[in-house]
């Protein structure tokens, strides 16, 4: 599990004080609440957190793909190869951006393709989109070229298939051939492997690498579990309740784990694929994104909680040069 | 495959059957033909005389089963009225029938598509509401009604289109307007909802997150999945047709069965009325049946062997 964080100046994607509203009818819920990350060329960043805590809202504002009647970005800049996407008409996002330069995979492979059309037109029509092939043959061909990049066996006799015709494995990739048919500088994976068997997560996760090997792509990766992330992920960053509570490298976060949170977590990685009851070592439920409280959003379920974390947001502490947190009483500054 | 049709087969004729005794008791049931054949002056031996020739005297059940036997063969009897065999008459109006249903249905459905998935795209919007309260309007008038308003409108106002009668392209089209238009209100909800579902499905925002333009995705790749359910129904819909041609052929004089069964039934003229339900009714069962078959050209999930 060797990760080195590979050096650069720009990163290629920074996400800056990021603020999204949903409006619903019951509130104003506010599922992403000033969120700031970065992501370099060829490096994989992990993004975990309880069910709920705004990981998929951050990586679809990323694309601009919010809920059309109820999703807002209210705040903050998403730079993606020094450009502001949240400043970009849709016109253009939408031809120039999504599947272009940035392409998501959306959380269930089962249910992520369209059940109707063959594997090869919905391939091919990212291709198509993008001016990057054109005419029958040629998104044909490009499109079997794109499936044998993610070693789908037999790809030119398969394409004609359609997706009840693959095991959940192989749709994982053809959902992956989809996202990375235009080579997109940044993919973003949410939770691309959790519905499926251990020895097929595993095969995803080496795909994964060595196409950004390959090709120096930047991934994020959602997950809630720290087990596949650790696998994968050079760096992580820990959300709670709309917002980053700790970052760090990989080997940080699971040696130097500052955040009470990031602790509890850790300590609900199920083992030998033994899944536990999500955080049985810290009861409680995540506060309403509603109505947040105005301190540390943690302190309820929090043992080290003091009076000041219920008063007040704790400021990002840089405990080392690749770890920040947002702790009152980081775990390790005690010990 | 085999086993699945051989089983909606069964069906069919199961409710062919019901069907024939359906309108064998109702027709019996509505009067007596002789009446209407007879002067009413005619000698009583005279009038049990021609009743015992038509089989007239009969049981019911022994009626049914006679005709039953020669429907089979394809002997629905002489018309009373034209002295000709009823089926092969009923048969001669069946063409401009199934023209008038394919037109009425092709009609609604041009119509509902489209509304169903601009007011699914545009939900909440003033085309959503207008076109609910338009979907509503329609509801509320009989297709005769709606047959009456056109031929006000476009043919004695405007002069545009003929009143009655058949023939040209011009004559189908307020028949087949008057037809269509019921089913409109209804098949749009189902396309609306079918497409609000689909558009939020994980392989449309897929489609997005790749980066398809927006109207690929909603006229090609959502569309053909939210039409799954309209085909379902389309069976049911033909069926609709069919019962509504009654009514509007008689309105525009459209030489269908349905017009011939009308008459027919004023007339009391079992054999002709008995051939032309019969066989609308195996229309019926024949277009739902094809339908079902279509299903797994448009969802390749569909295998018919479960
Ligand atoms: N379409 C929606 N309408 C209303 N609320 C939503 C919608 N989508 C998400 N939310 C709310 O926004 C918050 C953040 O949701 P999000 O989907 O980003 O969580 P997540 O971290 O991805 O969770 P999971 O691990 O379950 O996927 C949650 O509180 C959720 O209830
Ligand atoms: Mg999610």
């Amino acid at each position: 599990m060797q990760q080195t964080v590979p050096a650069q100046a720009q990163p290629l994607l920074r996400v800056e004080n990021l603020q999204t509203h949903l409006y619903l009818r019951r509130g104003v819920l506010k599922a992403v609440d000033g969120v700031s990350l970065a992501v370099g060329t060829g490096e994989t960043l992990g993004l975990v957190g309880e069910s709920g805590c705004g990981k998929t809202m951050t990586c679809l504002s990323i694309l601009r793909l919010l809920p059309k009647q109820s999703g807002r970005i209210v705040e903050g800049q998403v730079w993606l190869d020094g450009i502001d996407l949240t400043r970009l008409p849709e016109q253009e996002m939408a031809r120039q951006w999504r599947g272009r330069r940035v392409a998501m995979v959306t959380q269930d492979p089962m249910t992520s393709l369209n059940p109707v059309f063959t594997v090869g037109d919905q391939v091919g029509a990212p291709l198509r989109a993008h001016g990057l092939a054109s005419g029958a043959r040629g998104v044909r061909d490009a499109a079997v070229k794109v499936l044998r990049h993610v070693r789908i066996p037999s790809a030119e006799t398969r394409l004609d298939d359609y997706p009840h015709q693959f095991s959940g494995g192989m749709r994982q990739r053809v959902v992956s051939a989809m996202a990375l048919a235009c080579q997109p500088r940044l993919l973003i994976l949410d939770e691309p492997t959790s519905n499926l068997d251990v020895t097929i997560q595993v095969q995803m996760i080496e795909l994964f690498r060595e196409l950004q090997n390959d090709s120096g792509l930047g991934i994020i990766l959602i997950t809630h579990d720290l087990g596949v992330a650790a696998a994968i992920c050079h760096r992580v960053a820990v959300m709670y309740a709309g917002r980053i509570v700790e970052v760090g490298d990989v080997r940080t976060i699971y040696r130097r784990a500052a955040h009470p949170y990031t602790r509890a977590l850790l300590d609900s990685i199920p083992h030998l694929g033994v899944r536990r009851e999500r955080l049985a070592s810290i009861g409680g439920q995540p506060p309403s994104l509603i109505d947040p409280p105005s301190g540390c959003r943690f302190a309820p379920r929090c043992a080290h909680r003091t009076a000041q974390c219920e008063r007040e947001y704790p400021p990002e502490i840089q405990l080392a040069p690749h770890h920040t947190v947002a702790c009152w009483h980081p775990l390790h500054e005690q010990a | 495959m085999l086993g699945y049709l051989l089983r909606r087969l069964a069906q069919g004729l199961l409710s062919i059957v019901g069907a024939s005794i359906v309108i064998f008791v109702i027709s019996r049931l509505s009067g007596d033909p002789i009446v209407l054949l007879l002067p009413s002056e005619a000698p009583p031996a005279l009038i049990e005389q021609v009743r015992h020739d038509m089989g007239l005297a009969e049981p019911v059940w022994r009626q049914y089963l006679i005709f039953a036997g020669k429907a089979l063969g394809g002997d629905f009897g002489n018309s009373y009225r034209w002295q000709a065999p009823a089926l092969s008459l009923v048969l001669d109006r069946l063409p401009a029938t199934i023209q008038l249903a394919f037109a009425g249905l092709a009609f609604s459905i041009l119509l509902a598509v489209p509304f169903g998935v601009l007011s699914a795209v545009y939900r909440g919007s003033w085309f959503d509401t207008f076109g609910k309260g338009f979907a509503m309007l329609g509801q509320a008038m009989p297709n005769f009604w709606v047959g009456l308003l056109l031929i006000l409108v476009f043919a004695i106002h405007l002069d545009w289109l003929p009143a009655y009668g058949h023939g040209t392209l011009a004559h189908l089209v307020m028949p087949a307007i008057a037809l269509g238009w019921y089913p409109v209100a209804a098949q749009t909800r189902i396309v609306r909802s079918a497409m609000l579902d689909v558009l939020d499905s994980d392989y449309i925002r897929m489609g997005r997150a790749v980066g398809n333009p927006e109207w690929l995705l909603v006229w090609k790749y959502a569309l053909r999945n939210a039409a799954i359910p309209l085909v379902t129904v389309l069976g049911v819909y033909f069926a609709a047709m069919l019962g509504g041609a009654f009514i509007v052929e008689t309105v525009f004089a459209w030489p269908g069965v349905g017009r011939m069964v009308v008459e027919a039934v004023f007339s009391r003229d079992f054999p002709v009325v008995q051939a032309g339900v019969l066989l609308t009714s195996v229309l019926f069962v024949g277009a739902n049946l094809l339908v079902d078959l279509s299903y797994g050209i448009i969802d390749p999930r569909i295998r018919y062997d479960h």
